[in-house]
């Protein structure tokens, strides 16, 4: 039972569907809300514009919301199917939050984007909008419920342990974790620094795409008589796209904020629930005090007693960042690695359930590249992504927008910083709580832990394992491909594609309905 | 020990609602070939189901993840046992969702046909999956003591879960076709009808062998009970068919699914998945239960939740009651390929 590789593809294969599945989720829950906005504009002004925003922002939502409901379900069943002993483990306390995710949030969220969809015209305004909110609030909702049960895994309370596994003791103390308290902000924030960065990638790569058009047609012989005929609709139309990129680009900015003000205060937080995580995060190889900051490092990160090391670093700064304070101590993964030892054992338990890992000697240094330079570069793509907003602001300011030819397809660049910062950010915080799947909480002394090489299934054959890895990540890949190809397409067909044709005077009272697959 | 029994009996709700619910949008989409004859015909098919098919779906996540909070042991063996199955599954629903929402996305021939492919492709294969892991979840599957397989990846694949992989199929079809003729006028509502009538029988057929192999195998005496409701409520649903009362047809249907489904968990009580190797080791309401402190907030968001699902849902449904035909379907609506300009 349980062979080396099974536990390694069912990483893999976890760690693609949620990151894939991430993908889609943040971009999603940003401009749901950012389109229900939009239409609440459009409910309150009767101006035409934020209709036609509502229709076009509401169609490249429902290309990706799409995408990221079906990715959904394979998180719901793969706990049972490749993790099965920890489900069984912590079936007590992570399945309530899951189901109440499905009760509370996730039919809300299905039955309203449906009515949303085709009840254009066939409901009243009002309940209409009222659709648009309830689906895209629930989806802020089902966030909740998900990182409950992950900052379960990250830091678990209220629980006690009872034969074994742990029970549930308070469910209001595991929804106000202190730990779900900080990521779902850093979470939500980082969905709407999606959500503006496309806002303002499309909509900036339209007012270029119009500006340059504008420009060609005005450089020709007969400029005079075009300019003239230019449809008045053309103007209107630039106007839509740089509204829209502003909006984005104030949305990325407040969100930036936010995500650094949550992000110190999740950080804080960490180096006190899982100081080793933090450790890995800083290369921090020995204890320092005042401990400094690394900003790069080169040489092989990955060996822990850092000896190849060089790294550029600004004192005191990390001694801030952890508690606070200039001065103040944090301990390095050297002096931390005993620490654990001692508390949670220097080797798996010798049950021969384990197969291969049975009486194996547990490695508690993360994978220390990965969660370095995933700390980094999460910081790192979400300052790119920060300054650009910053920097939209400035030079469109008063319809402008810079002349040269490289603005568009930086633009569109621009919207895979946000989503990289994201990506990056996971693959930070779930790697370095390895070996643990649920990392202890070393404030209580409730001993609820598991490593993650305990929480596999034992009765699934690696080849099952990997069939299905192959079989979705190939699934994923063609549809990730699908799916851009579709964002680009509407994306280009602008606004005429989504807005419905005009109906005819006489087709007042026809059947035909108003929106249809 | 009350909530223990009370949440059997909700997870068997869930998967009663997501049978009947994505019963009949499987049917509708196993029939898209056989009934919708040209695009026009096909989208009137799609969105007899449009608005409604993503809320349908649900059921089967919170059924699932409902096991999971309340018998996680459960969760765990039957997921982890029926591993491919539930990778089948999992494709099957990634694509059809995603089919319904991008096929009318892109105003090309070639690209719809692909995605109608994918949809009648999924649309009779999950119906499979799911009866093949419900039939096995009730006669068992070969555990250890631990709650895990023995053998191989494919010993899911016994007559009896066939039977019931099949039943599922059937039950599908006959409540699509149903489902047509109570939502869509005209030519696609007599052939839906005919269909009905005509195959209904056959198509109840396994579902029937289902039923008394499960009551033969693990019934009580009680269960005899709603099993003959299911065979009396079968047949009085085409009988209705046959009179035109679609209405009375596909909730007469619905009366037998429900009376098939408690057949079905009543078998299995107090098990919830028996073991193949040794009855020792099967897995049974009380051990796999969650604590009654989890049983009880669990119980009071359903209690809250259930209900106004049902009621929104069921607005859904009243607000897209009309009939649907070819006359009432737009011209499509999709971006030209080189953009506006």
């Amino acid at each position: 039972m349980v062979p080396v590789e099974l536990l390694d593809i069912a990483r893999w294969q976890f760690g693609i569907t949620t990151v894939y599945h991430f993908l889609m989720v943040p971009l999603t829950i940003g401009l749901a809300i950012l389109v229900a906005g939009m239409q609440t504009a459009w409910y309150r002004t009767g101006n035409t514009r934020y209709l036609k925003m509502t229709k076009f922002w509401g169609k490249l939502m429902l290309v990706n919301f799409a995408m990221g409901v079906v990715t959904g379900i394979v998180q719901e069943f793969q706990f049972g199917m490749a993790w099965s002993q920890y489900s069984r483990f912590v079936g007590d306390v992570f399945g309530a939050p899951l189901a109440m995710e499905g009760i509370v949030a996730f039919f809300v969220e299905s039955t309203f984007l449906g009515l949303w969809i085709f009840g254009w015209e066939r409901l009243s305004k009002g309940v209409h909008l009222a659709c648009a909110w309830a689906f895209s609030l629930a989806t802020v909702a089902s966030a909740y419920f998900i990182l409950a049960a992950n900052s379960w895994m990250q830091h678990p309370v209220g629980v006690e342990m009872v034969d074994g596994k742990p029970q549930l003791t308070s469910i209001w103390a595991v929804l106000t974790n202190s730990t779900v308290l900080a990521a779902f902000p850093h979470t939500v924030f980082g969905c709407f620094a999606v959500a503006g960065t496309f806002l303002m990638g499309i909509g900036g790569w339209k007012v270029w795409k119009k500006d340059r058009q504008r420009r060609a047609t005005e450089s020709e012989p007969k400029s005079m008589a075009d300019s003239a005929s230019r449809p008045a609709g053309d103007d209107e139309d630039r106007k839509l796209w740089h509204k829209s990129m502003r909006l984005g680009a104030w949305v990325g900015v407040v969100a930036f904020a936010g995500l650094a003000i949550s992000g110190d205060f999740q950080g804080k937080l960490m180096f006190q629930q899982q100081p080793m995580k933090m450790a890995s995060a800083e290369a921090l190889c020995h204890t320092e005090q005042p401990a400094s900051f690394s900003i790069f490092a080169y040489g092989d990160v990955s060996q822990p007693d850092c000896e190849s090391v060089k790294s550029f670093t600004v004192p005191y700064v990390l001694s801030y960042l952890a508690n606070g304070d200039f001065t103040s101590e944090v301990e390095g993964v050297q002096e931390l690695v005993p620490e654990y030892q001692q508390k949670y054992g220097t080797h798996l338990p010798d049950d021969p359930r384990l197969g291969e890992f049975a009486g194996a000697p547990i490695k508690y240094t993360p994978n220390l590249p990965a969660t370095y330079w995933g700390f980094r570069f999460m910081i790192g793509f979400g300052a790119v992504a920060a300054a650009s907003a910053a920097a939209v602001l400035w030079f469109t300011r008063g319809g402008r927008f810079p002349e040269g030819r490289w603005w568009g397809p930086v633009a569109i660049a621009n919207i895979a910083t946000p989503f990289l910062g994201n990506i990056f950010g996971w693959v930070f915080t779930e790697l370095g709580r390895q070996p643990f799947v649920v990392a202890p909480n070393p404030s209580s002394d409730d001993k609820v832990w598991m490593f993650t090489a305990q929480a596999v299934s034992p009765g699934v054959s690696p080849g099952e394992m990997l069939t299905s890895l192959i079989a979705l990540t190939s699934v994923y890949a063609v549809l990730a491909v699908v799916e851009i190809f579709l964002m680009v397409r509407f994306a280009r067909g602008g606004v005429e594609a989504v807005m419905p044709p005009e109906p005819d005077e006489d087709d007042e009272d026809s059947d035909v309905l108003s929106f249809a697959y | 020990m009350e909530l223990q029994t009370f949440w059997f009996c909700v997870i068997a709700l869930l998967w009663l609602g997501y049978l009947f619910l994505e019963g009949f949008d499987f049917g509708v989409g196993m029939l898209l070939p056989v009934l919708g004859r040209g695009e026009e015909q096909r989208r009137v098919l799609i969105n007899t189901i449009g608005p409604v098919w993503d809320g349908n779906e649900v059921w089967v996540i919170v059924a699932v993840g409902s096991m999971f909070a309340a018998f996680p042991g459960w969760y765990a063996s039957l997921l982890s046992t029926a591993y491919l199955p539930f990778t089948v599954l999992l494709l099957m629903l990634i694509g059809r969702g995603v089919a319904f929402e991008y096929r009318g996305k892109v105003d090309s021939p070639r690209w719809r046909r692909t995605w109608d492919a994918v949809i009648v492709l999924a649309s009779w294969v999950s119906p499979l999956m799911i009866g093949l892991v419900l039939s096995a979840t009730v006669f068992g599957l070969p555990l250890d003591a631990g709650g895990d397989r023995v053998g191989s990846p494919l010993v899911i694949l016994t007559l009896p879960n066939v039977i019931g992989a099949l039943a599922v199929l059937g039950f599908s079809l006959l409540h699509g076709a149903a489902f047509l003729s109570l939502k869509t006028e005209g030519e696609i509502r007599e052939r839906s009808r005919g269909l009905a009538l005509r195959y209904g029988p056959v198509l109840l057929l396994p579902l029937a062998a289902l039923m008394l192999l499960a009551q033969l195998r693990e019934g009580t005496t009680w269960t005899w009970v709603p099993l003959v409701v299911a065979l009396v409520a079968a047949l009085a649903g085409l009988a209705r068919q046959g009179r035109w009362r679609d209405g009375q047809a596909f909730a007469l249907q619905g009366v037998a699914l429900a009376a098939v489904v408690v057949t079905l968990f009543g078998a299995l009580w107090p098990n919830v998945l028996p073991s193949t190797l040794n009855p020792a080791w099967s897995l049974s309401v009380a051990e796999t239960a969650s604590s009654p402190y989890t049983l009880m907030v669990v119980s009071w968001v359903a209690a809250f939740g259930t209900p106004a699902v049902m009621v929104y849902q069921g607005w859904t449904y009243w607000v897209f009651r009309k009939r649907i035909s070819t006359a009432h379907i737009p011209p499509v609506h999709a971006p030209s390929p080189g953009g506006a300009h």
